[in-house]
């Protein structure tokens, strides 16, 4: 009975010291710069106000860099996910030649360091006239994607059950029909924990997009959430908002998504 | 995907400034690198970047799935408190910590309440602390991703090894030496792998909290990799950096696979 007492004691302390820096951050943005000015930011708040919150997203232009991102992450995400499970149905389901080879190749390319990779891409983004579009960035994340989720999908369809496809084929379905009609939904609890994973890594991403991309105004969030670090000189209370602002997002599919979001995670470890 | 690495590995044999065409150097930026106090403080900081983010996050993130593996009330939560942060970006994570390291923030607070004050410095800002500094919050964000990893390990492990066990006598941390460790080979090579694998891509959480500074003190390949192309425009060399980190991660990644394989042979 002690014994358990202690633990749950010491386990919430734990977890509450490891969410105060959250709370912590979440309170100094309703701060006011009077407030945070006179008593130091390590002080408890003497004041609340939403202002922080009007200065990040209309005078740092947080609104666009969300919007930005949110262009970015949902075409890559939903183009890297449909290519991959094309790719990932042929090689697990067909006897193509090479198909370990290429899922090998497809899997070494995802453990490459990406600097590896920074220079002849952004020199060929801008051979090509992408450069500081956000296209480029797209593809970009859709080509880096793609070897991992082929990898995870492959795994996943090649479990599924013979005879499914066997029966499908009597029937008269070519092999159009049987990824979208029947293998396709039996995937769904892997594509719904790619999704989640993949959106909040295309999200958070900060190499690429510096890298890329150039222009202010065409900045996702995340490297945005920097620039406002000079724009807002020792204003903690607005950047303290404009962090928050930019974690909504994927704290948002993380809350929706989370059984298959730590599914997900879980997925490569037990492969 | 292969076409642009092997285009880095020919850049960094050449001096390429990239305005005018490429000139071959063969191995001369790799030569310049050993005469580079940067470049060396760089690798010495990837090293301990290392050993010590790679190796708490495993030390903590295993013993956190050891604590959080049995099923019982209140485990939900717990679980939940400690994985936050990794649906976080590592620029909001880097962020919220630089609001606690300013002057008067809640770190100094926190040193002088207990009497510590002495110590208090600008810790971002300070080259002895800045690399230690900007590895809390990497591990903050670390462990909780590497405990679901062990969390997922553990479940797969068959109870009845340990009633086995309990039968024969054997204690808690004899049951966790014996069964547990050894039957976790699968999960520690996967994490291994990803360990070093962030380790040596940490771009994002050095670069938002310092940029490699103050003089280069917390400077990692990565960064250092960045700065030297996109800033300096010095696209040779820069390549030749990324090779060396292409190689270390080559290096310990094959080592440890021939390792495992060994051992099972």
């Amino acid at each position: 009975m002690i014994r358990r007492v202690g633990y749950h004691v010491a386990m919430s302390v734990v977890s509450f010291l490891w969410v105060a820096p959250i709370l912590w951050v979440i309170v100094i943005s309703f701060r006011s710069f009077d407030d945070v000015a006179a008593n130091g930011l390590g002080s408890l708040p003497h004041s609340f106000t939403f202002s922080t919150y009007k200065s990040a997203w209309e005078d740092a232009d947080e609104f666009r860099a969300l919007i930005n991102s949110l262009l970015v992450t949902i075409p890559a995400v939903l183009l890297s996910l449909g290519l991959a499970s094309i790719a990932a149905y042929g090689l697990a389901r067909y006897n193509l030649p090479f198909r370990r080879t290429i899922l090998l190749l497809m899997l070494m390319g995802n453990l490459l360091p990406p600097q590896i990779l920074l220079i002849p891409i952004s020199r060929f983004v801008e051979l090509i006239g992408y450069y500081d579009t956000l296209i480029a960035l797209i593809a970009v994340h859709v080509g880096f994607g793609l070897g991992f989720y082929t990898f995870v999908l492959h795994g996943f369809m090649r479990d599924l059950p013979r005879e499914i496809q066997e029966a499908a084929t009597i029937d008269g379905a070519g092999p159009g029909k049987i990824y979208s009609a029947v293998i396709l939904p039996l995937t769904r609890p892997a594509l719904a924990a790619l999704g989640a994973l993949s959106f909040t890594w295309i999200f958070n991403d900060l190499l690429w997009s510096i890298t890329v991309i150039r222009s202010g105004e065409k900045m996702p969030v995340t490297p945005a959430l920097l620039g406002l670090q000079g724009l807002f000189v020792s204003s903690w209370n607005v950047i303290a908002a404009g962090t928050v602002i930019a974690a909504v997002p994927t704290v948002a599919v993380f809350l929706r998504f989370q059984k298959h979001f730590v599914g997900g995670l879980a997925i490569g470890a037990v492969k | 995907m292969f076409w642009p690495a092997l285009q880095g590995f020919w850049l960094a044999l050449t001096n390429w400034d990239g305005l005018s065409a490429p000139r071959f150097v063969g191995f001369g930026n790799f030569g310049d690198m050993v005469s580079d106090p940067i470049f060396r403080t760089a690798l010495k900081n990837t090293a301990i970047w290392l050993v010590l983010f790679g190796g708490l996050s495993v030390i903590g993130g295993f013993g956190m799935a050891l604590l959080l593996q049995r099923e019982r009330r209140g485990v939900g939560i717990y679980r939940a408190a400690l994985f936050t942060p990794v649906v976080f970006s590592l620029v909001v994570t880097a962020l919220i910590w630089r609001v606690f390291y300013q002057p008067d923030g809640l770190v100094d607070t926190v040193f002088r309440s207990v009497g510590l004050g002495n110590f208090v410095r600008p810790w971002l800002a300070d080259p002895d602390t800045a690399l230690y500094a900007v590895i809390v919050p990497a591990l903050w964000r670390q462990i909780g991703y590497v405990m679901v990893l062990y969390l997922a390990g553990l479940k797969a492990v068959d109870p009845a090894l340990y009633e086995a066990a309990k039968v024969d006598g054997a204690s808690a941390w004899q049951r966790t030496r014996y069964v547990t460790i050894p039957q976790l080979k699968g999960v520690n090579s996967v994490v291994l792998s990803v360990i070093v694998i962030d380790s040596l891509r940490s771009f994002d959480i050095v670069w938002s909290m310092t940029r490699g500074g103050p003089y280069h003190s917390s400077e990692l390949l990565s960064t250092y990799m960045y700065s030297t192309a996109f800033q300096s425009t010095q696209l040779g060399y820069a390549s030749a950096i990324a090779v060396v980190i292409f190689v270390l991660a080559l290096a310990v990644i094959l080592g440890y696979l021939i390792r495992a394989f060994r051992e099972e042979s």
